[in-house]
């Protein structure tokens, strides 16, 4: 092809003639969105009063066009745009599937919750200095990674990410927050690195970075390439991201520091981008692979969720032991993943979402609670109950919901989880999944029992009146996320549903790969 | 799936209802709510007793609606003889109990709040009876450990309610795990989700390789909620509550739930040598154990509840005998138990509120000051008794008529259930007499007879347990046989009634009644021998809990303190250690190592030599003294990279490998004089050892693997593409510069956001510094007011 003018070219060997159709433009708008929002929240930076007006809109915008992407991948299923209208596997295509839309519309309620109770609990130092950009890249990150349907895409946006998170993470300055950031950067990098030195083994494996390309390579080439370590490695990576056992540490060492807000942000999104990665890479692109290491997941997940419990239970500071919850719920996905029936991905898919929801709203509720009873600490705090009786109620709704317990969502995935164990006659992982719903009851109702009943120790130094008045903006934030786990613990049907129909698209790739590639004939 | 009935969905409701109404109606009318509130129990009551002809005419009602259909769950309800004398009870005792907590919590604060907790269980409590589907049976029934968590620990101020209420939470939700895995497991080895479904494939639960797991599993939350021994010490820690929570959730329905669940499984389960042997044996030692321990209380409320904890075990072991009149006596027991248990306790709480004790040895001819509440007292004593006339009575000839075989098991559980009998005849005639008959003994209040709202209660339910005896022929016809038919699974008539027959149960009553009369009479010394043994065994389940709590939070501070040393080096170093697992284990397991290259002949000198300088750099970096001299040693070897990348023709990476490496070695070497570091590396050799050993796995699984991908053939149609169309149509002359603004252009705009947040964080490092107060502005900030800096 060494044809000197352009004019002589058929742009149709390389390119889509056609403009993409505008409804085919939502699969890139949360991405665009967020970062249109950031950057100008970033220009407004030193008008601090303007800032959580603009975010909170912005975010309401974002879940707007969620919402009419999962409507889309519903009505119609998967849909494909390709940047710069190169033909795929050229150009970097963003694909949709129910997975996809799903976690990104659940991101987007927990991100609009964290937006609105960050009006309040981020002052005006940390709003100038980013809280509103950094929570709007954050998502620009997450959507992107939700979205996109190339692992190199994925890895940038998992960088953006990775970057704003740090930036919402030392926000403050704290001497802790400085200690924790500096273990948590430090160990995701690592992880990330490897998630991008596997990438460059795939791309030297595979010549292709796009999903559907390498979905429809990898039976040829799974006769002779070793793709067993480059899943391992993938393994590794992901597992990382996800804080899973045994190399969770980032996770308890750095979640407790920053603010509230931003701990329940990261408590409800960041770890489920890994098993979304997971899901993602190992479920979709190397089931086999994934079969194969089937045991090993399983040994990591019952790892993940027993410990996690078990550092939970040991905890006196409720957010040190919230954090320590996320990793237990970790290992309940992971314990689906290991499954890799359409039932197990359909009861992780679930669990994701639940947790996205319950987590962030814990965090948001523990750091009420630690305000209003004057101290984090399990010893010291007390009395929430009598005065703050709605806030109590509101947190036995999330941590029994977080157990497992009906009448709230946890009740589902974890039935689901079980079943799913029980099926393939995996009795121990069974077994595991209610041995961790057990402790986490212990855990939540000690929690509970003593910084929420008891009352406050009479030798406490006096509570500070004006730290009794729990902003309008936190009873919002923290209120939708309490109302969603209830509704869907009652009516759970939508949800249950979207999972089983998400899980099966990742065993069922055809209709995944004809959105990119239209002439291909399913494998 | 039968029709949708309005009518039955508002019952199930009106309690949820009730909850939310009830405390803004106690804001408003204070105790007298009562009356109020009444109605909505009461109605439910009367919508159920419409059932009764239909269901005591042999049909059962079903109805109900998908509730998930994804997951084949229905919210469907299945109303047979068993489900609906239960929810009669459930709802007409707590039609009582409303009425007799406005009398009791009169005045109190929380009146309100304690109605919300009543009417969420009672709504709890109804739909686990009525449920049809697995699934809304175990939500509902961890609904009722819930609400009866919160009312456990009402009194919240106190450790020992929090105690008891996180220990009844704990018991009770090991149970419901245990039961909702069970229920799993039922519906892997039958299929269906229904228990209307399940009571007919008997022989296929029987004959499933699974049966045992499902049934210990089952009866694991059976035991665990109607406190069978050795589950049984949470019940008695439960009387922390106040006293209508224990006659209601306590004594007459929750406790039951097991019971209910083990009469529901009978057709399915029963019938084996697993289901006659362990319900019988776990019954009659919780039978044996609860009336023993009862004997030795002295608290009215606590000699109740070891009494129920007896009672439950009565039920649980005439449920699981399997013979023919043994099912109808657990029915019948568990119908007089739910109306003299009620009574008593809310007796137990008239004397408490109205005398101010209820220790029953300073307790005292209170017969004239309470004279309804002794009447109700001493019938209710009569029935628990087994005493003529009331329904306790038939109940005990039932039981006998059930154990009463010519073979040596047979014989000896009726001893046990003699013993058993006798023992709670004696605590029952104890409350009913001691503080009623008697010299009247000063108590801390002057006692009066409690006020209407509080004997109405326990009055109506002596008045049923005599009205139901000498009623029997038509008190059977409507609800013992109806409710026996559908335990054992196949029709049976009830016919014991008032009339002696002389035979042998008749003659093990008299043995219970002489047995009983004579423990009575030495009571005291009965009471000091218990209490001597308890004190020489000196552990029991109760302390047990304790140890396994305070044992489980020490082993996960052990474990945590292994798991999360908070030290950076060692989490940097067991994540190493992954990685390096990662690389080589699939690598050696899967055979995917690689062939070893062949030399390469046509190297060039200078290649070679570069090679060198690397491997130079390295040593360097090794045998360093110090740490500035390790840093620049580390440039050498990145320059030596960047120079292969500049020989074999990628001239865009080796200038930025230049220009990393350079900035690192700059960075690294500014950062380390900063940190006051020791000038050079002090870890032992061991240490160094280890450390060196997780390197160079690294460095080899990373190498090894490189080997192998690159052995498979590289399809270079990417870059192919890339440059074929990297001049004619996006008009760029360098493929590397296309790649980045226009192909993969979206991958640089992310990296550009990347760059933009790394600059907002490091300024935000740079500028905010700890504990300022809200809107301070650093003093490097350009925008600070001058006054604010030095």
């Amino acid at each position: 092809m060494a044809a000197t003018s352009s004019h002589s070219v058929d742009l149709s060997q390389a390119m889509n003639v056609d403009p993409t159709p505008l409804a085919d433009w939502l699969v890139v708008m949360p991405v665009v969105w967020c970062l249109l929002a950031g950057a100008i929240l970033l220009m407004l930076r030193k008008r601090t009063e303007l800032q959580a007006s603009i975010g909170i809109v912005a975010l309401v915008g974002l879940c707007l066009l969620d919402a009419a992407l999962l409507w889309r991948v519903l009505e119609e299923g998967p849909f494909t745009m390709v940047m710069g209208r190169w033909l795929p596997p050229f150009g970097i295509a963003f694909t949709v599937d129910l997975l996809g839309a799903f976690f990104t519309m659940t991101s987007g309620l927990v991100a609009l919750a964290a937006g609105i109770f960050g009006r309040d609990d981020v002052d005006s130092t940390g709003r100038r200095y980013g809280f509103y950009p950094f929570l709007l890249l954050l998502m620009a990150g997450v959507s992107g990674a939700f979205l996109t349907g190339d692992v190199f895409n994925l890895y940038v946006w998992f960088e953006v990410l990775l970057i704003s998170s740090f930036g919402l993470l030392v926000l403050g300055s704290e001497r802790e927050q400085i200690d924790g950031a500096t273990k948590y950067a430090f160990l995701n990098l690592v992880g990330t690195t490897l998630f991008l030195v596997a990438t460059g083994y795939l791309y030297g494996l595979f010549g292709t970075l796009n999903m559907a390309d390498i979905l429809i390579k990898a039976p040829e080439l799974r006769q002779t390439a070793p793709l067993m370590t480059l899943v391992c490695l993938y393994l590794l990576a992901f597992a990382m991201k996800a804080a899973a056992f045994p190399v969770n540490f980032w996770l308890p060492a750095s979640y407790h520091t920053p603010k509230l807000v931003v701990s329940g942000l990261f408590g409800g999104l960041l770890t489920k981008i890994g098993i979304y990665a997971l899901l993602r890479v190992l479920v979709m692109l190397f089931p086999i692979e994934r079969a194969e290491l089937g045991w090993v997941i399983a040994v990591l997940a019952a790892g993940t969720m027993l410990l996690g419990v078990l550092g939970a239970l040991a905890q006196n500071d409720t957010r040190r032991a919230v954090g320590f919850l996320v990793i237990s719920g970790i290992g309940m996905m992971l314990a689906g993943i290991a499954l890799g029936s359409p039932s197990g991905l359909a009861g992780a898919i679930l669990y994701a979402a639940h947790s996205m929801v319950v987590m962030t709203a814990i965090y948001f509720a523990a750091g009420i609670g630690g305000r209003v009873s004057g101290s984090f600490l399990l010893s010291r705090s007390g009395g929430i109950y009598p005065s703050h009786l709605v806030l109590a109620f509101a947190t036995l709704a999330l941590f029994l919901s977080m157990a497992g317990l009906p009448p709230f969502s946890g009740l589902w995935p974890k039935v689901m989880l079980v079943k799913a164990a029980l099926d393939v006659g995996e009795w121990w992982l069974a077994g595991a999944i209610l041995v961790t719903g057990f402790l986490t009851t212990i855990t939540v109702g000690r929690i509970w029992a003593l910084a929420y009943w008891k009352p406050r120790a009479a030798d406490a130094e006096p509570l500070d009146p004006a730290s009794q008045k729990v902003p309008m903006t936190s009873v919002i934030g923290l209120g939708m996320l309490t109302v969603l786990t209830v509704v869907f613990g009652l009516w759970p049907e939508p949800l249950i549903a979207i999972s089983q129909d998400a899980a099966r698209g990742l065993i069922d790739t055809s209709s995944f790969v004809l959105s990119v590639f239209p002439g291909e004939v399913p494998q | 799936m039968a029709a949708l009935d309005g009518m039955t969905i508002i019952a199930l409701g009106l309690p949820f209802i009730a909850a939310l109404v009830a405390p803004a109606l106690v804001r408003r009318l204070g105790h007298n709510a009562a009356w109020v509130l009444a109605l909505f129990p009461f109605f439910v009551f009367v919508r159920f007793l419409e059932f009764l002809p239909e269901v005591s005419a042999g049909s059962a009602i079903t109805g109900g609606f998908q509730w998930v259909p994804s997951y084949n769950v229905s919210f469907s309800w299945f109303i047979d003889g068993l489900s609906l004398i239960f929810a009669l009870l459930i709802s007409g005792i707590g039609t009582l109990i409303v009425f007799y907590t406005g009398g009791y919590l009169k005045g109190h604060a929380q009146l309100g709040r304690f109605y919300s907790f009543i009417f969420l269980f009672m709504g709890a409590m109804l739909g686990l009876v009525i449920s049809d589907s697995f699934l809304m049976l175990f939500v509902y029934w961890e609904l009722t450990s819930i609400t009866s968590f919160l009312l456990i620990g009402f009194d919240h101020g106190r450790e020992a309610s929090r105690r008891s209420a996180l220990q009844a939470l704990v018991v009770t939700g090991l149970g419901g795990l245990s039961l909702m895995a069970g229920l799993l497991v039922v519906w892997n080895i039958t299929g269906v989700t229904q228990l209307s479904l399940l009571v007919n494939l008997g022989d296929e639960v029987r004959a499933s390789p699974f049966y045992l797991m499902a049934l210990i599993l089952l009866l694991g939350g059976a035991f665990t909620k109607s406190a069978q021994f050795p589950f049984h010490f949470w019940l008695p820690n439960a009387m922390e509550a106040p006293t209508p929570v224990s006659a209601y959730l306590h004594s007459a329905t929750m406790v039951k739930a097991g019971v209910y669940l083990v009469m529901r499984m009978n057709p399915a389960f029963g019938d084996t040598v697993a289901w006659e042997t362990i319900l019988p044996v776990f019954g009659g030692t919780t039978l044996i154990v609860g009336s023993l321990l009862a004997i030795r209380q002295t608290d009215l409320k606590l000699m109740l509840a070891y009494t129920t904890v007896s009672s439950l075990g009565l039920m649980v072991m005439m449920t699981g005998f399997g013979s023919e009149h043994a099912a109808a006596a657990g029915v019948l027991y568990l119908i007089a138990h739910s109306m003299f248990k009620g009574a008593f306790f809310m007796l137990a709480g008239n004397i408490d509120h109205e005398a101010g004790t209820r220790d029953i040895t300073k307790l005292g001819g209170l017969r004239k000051l309470m004279p309804i509440s002794f009447l109700a007292a001493m019938a209710a004593a009569f029935s628990m008794g087994g005493l003529p006339p009331f329904f306790g009575f038939l109940s005990k000839e039932e039981i006998y008529y059930g154990l009463w075989h010519a073979d040596p098991w047979s014989i000896f559980m009726t001893v046990v259930a003699i013993v058993g009998n006798g023992l709670m005849f004696v605590v029952g005639f104890a409350i009913a007499i001691k503080p009623f008959l008697g010299r009247e003994v000063k108590t801390p209040k002057h006692a009066h007879e409690a006020p209407l709202l509080m004997w109405i209660g326990p009055a109506t339910l002596a008045t049923g347990g005599l009205l139901a005896a000498v009623f029997s022929p038509i008190f059977h016809q409507y609800v013992s046989s109806p409710m026996v038919s559908a335990v054992s699974g196949e029709a049976e008539e009830v016919t014991i009634s008032l009339v002696p027959h002389i035979g042998m149960p008749l003659l093990l009553s008299l043995v219970t009644i002489v047995f009983a009369v004579l423990v009575y009479l030495k009571v005291d010394s009965a009471r000091s021998a218990i209490a001597a043994t308890l004190t020489a065994i000196g552990w029991g389940p109760d302390k047990g809990f304790d140890q396994f709590v305070s044992g489980m939070v020490r082993l996960s501070r052990r474990v945590t303190k292994i798991a999360q040393p908070g030290q950076l080096d060692i989490y940097m170093t067991v994540t190493f250690a992954a990685v390096a697992v990662t690389l080589l284990a699939p690598m050696i397991i899967f055979d995917e190592l690689p062939a070893m290259p062949a030399w390469p002949a046509d190297a060039e000198i200078h290649e070679l030599a570069v090679i060198l300088i690397a491997f130079i750099g390295l040593g360097a970096v090794i045998a360093a003294k110090d740490r500035l001299t390790a840093i620049v040693s580390l440039g050498i070897q990145g320059f030596a990279v960047a120079l292969i990348f500049m020989l074999f023709g990628a001239p865009d990476l080796s200038f930025t490998q230049f220009m990393v490496e350079t900035l690192s070695v700059v960075i690294l070497a500014l950062v380390m004089t900063r940190l006051r570091l020791t000038l050079s590396d002090h870890r032992p050799t061991g240490q160094k050892i280890g450390d060196a050993t997780v390197a160079i796995a690294c460095g080899a699984g990373f190498m090894l693997y490189l080997l192998a991908v690159t052995e498979v053939p590289f399809r270079s149609y990417l870059s192919d593409f890339f440059i074929a169309y990297s001049k004619v149509i996006a008009h760029g002359a360098n493929v590397v510069n296309v790649i980045i603004v226009d192909f993969r252009g979206t991958d640089t705009l992310g990296e550009i956001a990347v760059v933009m947040v790394t600059g907002l964080a490091i300024l935000s490092l740079i500028r905010v510094r700890p504990g300022w107060k809200p809107g301070m502005l650093a003093e490097n900030d350009p925008d600070a007011p001058t006054e604010e800096k030095k």
